[in-house]
């Protein structure tokens, strides 16, 4: 979540605002408790933007500023949105955030934004992109190289810094990636799966419970 | 001019065209002192406006994950208020219900004001307001247009038909009275009327023409009507989000409409009674009337609320429960039977009896709806949006002042416009009136010599 909020330049809110459930965390995770006490167990869920292959937040959006790339990523553009809100309320997952101030960064925090990311202004909407600076910085590489994309080349913000390594993430058109093995095996469940939303992430349960 | 009162024997009061054109020639202090207070109120709902512009939509209480909450609200309450217009008017024209005379007006400057404050909550509540024009299809150099799949774009098109039929629904069947108005006034009043007059002589031509056109707009402004409600129920309705994803949410939104705009009318109408002395006119049978319909519109409205409630607790899915049971006997629950109370117990014992129907009775009833309905909107959208599917993203929402302002303001503005509408315009149709006086006129289409007569020799 820190390297998210650091790579994306995703502004703290501070306690007061938090307080008041304006927290923008793009990555989320959520914490379940099973059982009756003492024979509890903590599950952690984290939770981003699914990049739906049919989104509910894109046709509800008057402006198009939430729409679907050709690279299949479910974009936010942020210069041309409005701040309508619908898609946040159209979202199943609730994975969208809203700038309902303009972000302010204490100091020194202010001196690390990432220089590939836009800073968003009030009124706006923003959430996961898959870090799409880092695809695309990735891609051009690889192209100026002139070669294919290794699997695993590209890592967002999260995969990066996750020490579990519990996040993969990779090309899904790619049958021989990790992320689309990982995605076809028989632990793989989507998040809300039955509303028809069709999800481009893939949660692996345990193995015991598989 | 010749005097009604020099020709007794037709039977046209001669005092009526004095009497109700009374409040556009005199001004007493009260009618300054009214306009302050709700010029006020009305600024009051432009600071907040300008406050939440200057510092962002962090000042209202919304949060993630309730988006919309008194914003939306306020848009669909004063959209539905909207409804009383046509639906009472065009309805009670087309089937030539004779009590309606008096009524129409009223009720079709209820539809245009309300309309025009219930537009400003889609640009009011954006997060960048000073780009609301995006929402429009508009030439750009850019060549985009707006999203055509969005229901807030449909929003715009369907309010903006509706805004569009219901001023011409308003001012067709004001042209004869501007004409007279401008009759009776000299110098820089004269004319500005008779520009608004359009050069209304009162031919049998003109009233042949005005008579179709009114009969044209009633008829095609009905439509219009639901279908903008149905488009504002689509807002939610075309969204997978529990509660809000029903097929019920277009007659049960047009349903409620109709319910608040009667209410509306009704406490609009004691009002004008009462301060522009009006007895004469607004006969308490017109509230009986409408007490009536108000009733039977509660009884729709709790169908439609039983009908929905029944299904979604007999479906007992996982999600939508959690959304019914809030309402039910969570956190929302006083505000949800409040809004039981208000939209359907009270009228129920009130408008039951015909001894309760009285002037003071429908309005207290009336009141009710009003606060009814505006709970109803809230309870749509804000137990839905704090209980969405994943329980750990639940949430929510309380308002702060500068949202309480913004609503208080709306009553303010349309207090405010029908003030001033009324001191400028003849509230109570009077040809229709007059019209209505004379029985064997009623059909002006049929006779409209006659009633060229009529208006050439009483105006």
């Amino acid at each position: 979540m820190v390297a998210c909020h650091a790579e994306n330049n995703i502004p703290t809110v501070g306690p007061a605002e938090a307080a008041r459930s304006r927290a923008m965390h793009w990555l989320r995770v959520e914490r379940y408790w099973e059982g009756e006490f003492p024979d509890v167990r903590l599950k952690f869920r984290p939770v981003l933007c699914q990049q739906c292959e049919a989104a509910p937040c894109e046709p509800v959006c008057p402006t198009y500023a939430s729409h679907h790339t050709e690279d299949g990523l479910n974009a936010q553009v942020y210069n041309r949105c409005i701040g309508t809100r619908y898609c946040a309320n159209a979202c199943s997952y609730n994975v969208r955030f809203f700038n309902f101030f303009n972000p302010i960064w204490d100091k020194p925090l202010h001196l690390q934004l990432n220089p590939d990311v836009s800073v968003r202004e009030v009124g706006v909407m923003e959430k996961c992109t898959f870090c799409v600076q880092r695809i695309k910085a990735t891609t051009q590489l690889a192209k100026s190289e002139n070669r294919e994309m290794k699997d695993g080349e590209l890592k967002p913000a999260c995969a990066q810094s996750c020490p579990a390594t519990a996040i993969v993430f990779g090309d899904l058109n790619d049958p021989e990636s990790q992320a689309s093995r990982l995605s076809r095996s028989a632990r793989g469940e989507k998040l809300l799966e039955d509303l028809g939303t069709r999800p481009n992430v893939t949660y692996l349960k345990s193995q015991a419970s598989a | 001019m010749t005097g009604a009162a020099s020709r007794p024997a037709t039977g046209v009061p001669a005092t009526m065209t004095e009497d109700l054109l009374r409040p556009l020639l005199e001004t007493s202090w009260k009618f300054y002192a009214l306009v302050i207070v709700l010029f006020g109120v009305v600024l009051l709902g432009v600071g907040s406006f300008a406050y939440q512009v200057n510092n962002g939509i962090g000042v209202w209480g919304l949060n993630w994950p309730v988006f919309w909450a008194f914003d939306i609200t306020n848009f669909v309450f004063w959209i539905g208020i909207s409804h009383a217009g046509t639906l009472i008017s065009a309805i009670l024209r087309l089937v030539n219900a004779g009590w309606r005379r008096p009524v129409t007006r009223c009720a079709e400057v209820i539809t245009a004001f309300a309309l025009m404050i219930g537009a400003m909550f889609p640009i009011v509540h954006l997060g960048r307001p000073w780009l609301f024009f995006w929402l429009m299809p508009y030439p750009t150099e850019r060549q985009i247009w707006p999203n055509f799949r969005s229901p807030l774009v449909w929003d715009f098109f369907a309010i903006s038909t509706y805004l569009t039929g219901s001023l011409l629904f308003l001012y067709l069947p004001t042209i004869p009275d501007f004409a007279l108005v401008r009759d009776r006034t000299t110098g820089f009043r004269s004319r500005v009327y008779g520009a608004l007059a359009l050069g209304w002589r009162g031919t049998t031509k003109q009233w042949h023409r005005l008579e179709t056109a009114m009969q044209i707009m009633a008829i095609a402004i009905i439509p219009v009507a639901v279908s903008v409600h149905t488009i504002v129920s689509f807002d939610f309705s075309m969204a997978i989000v529990p509660m809000w994803h029903s097929t019920i949410f277009g007659p049960y939104f047009v349903a409620g409409a109709i319910f608040s705009g009667i209410a509306a009318l009704i406490i609009a109408m004691a009002a004008l009674r009462k301060f522009l002395h009006l007895e004469a006119y607004l006969h308490p049978v017109h509230f009986e009337n409408l007490g009536k319909l108000l009733l039977m519109m509660s009884l729709l409205w709790g169908y439609f609320v039983f009908a929905e409630r029944l299904t979604t607790w007999y479906g007992n899915e996982s999600a939508e429960m959690s959304v019914f049971w809030t309402t039910q006997s969570g956190a929302f629950a006083p505000l949800y039977w409040t809004m039981v109370v208000c939209n359907f117990v009270a009228p129920l014992c009130i408008l039951s009896f015909r001894k309760l129907r009285t002037v003071t009775g429908c309005v207290i009833a009336s009141c009710g709806v009003v606060v009814g309905m505006w709970l109803e909107r809230f309870l749509i959208i804000v137990p839905t949006l704090s209980h969405k599917y994943l329980s750990y993203s639940w949430g929510s929402y309380r308002p702060r002042m500068p949202e309480i302002l913004l609503l208080v303001s709306t009553f303010g503005a349309m207090g405010l416009l029908y003030t001033l509408f009324s001191k400028f315009v003849p509230i109570i149709s009077i040809w229709e009136l007059k019209v209505g006086e004379q029985p064997e006129l009623s059909q002006p289409q049929e006779t409209p010599d006659e009633a060229a007569t009529l208006w050439r020799t009483h105006p």
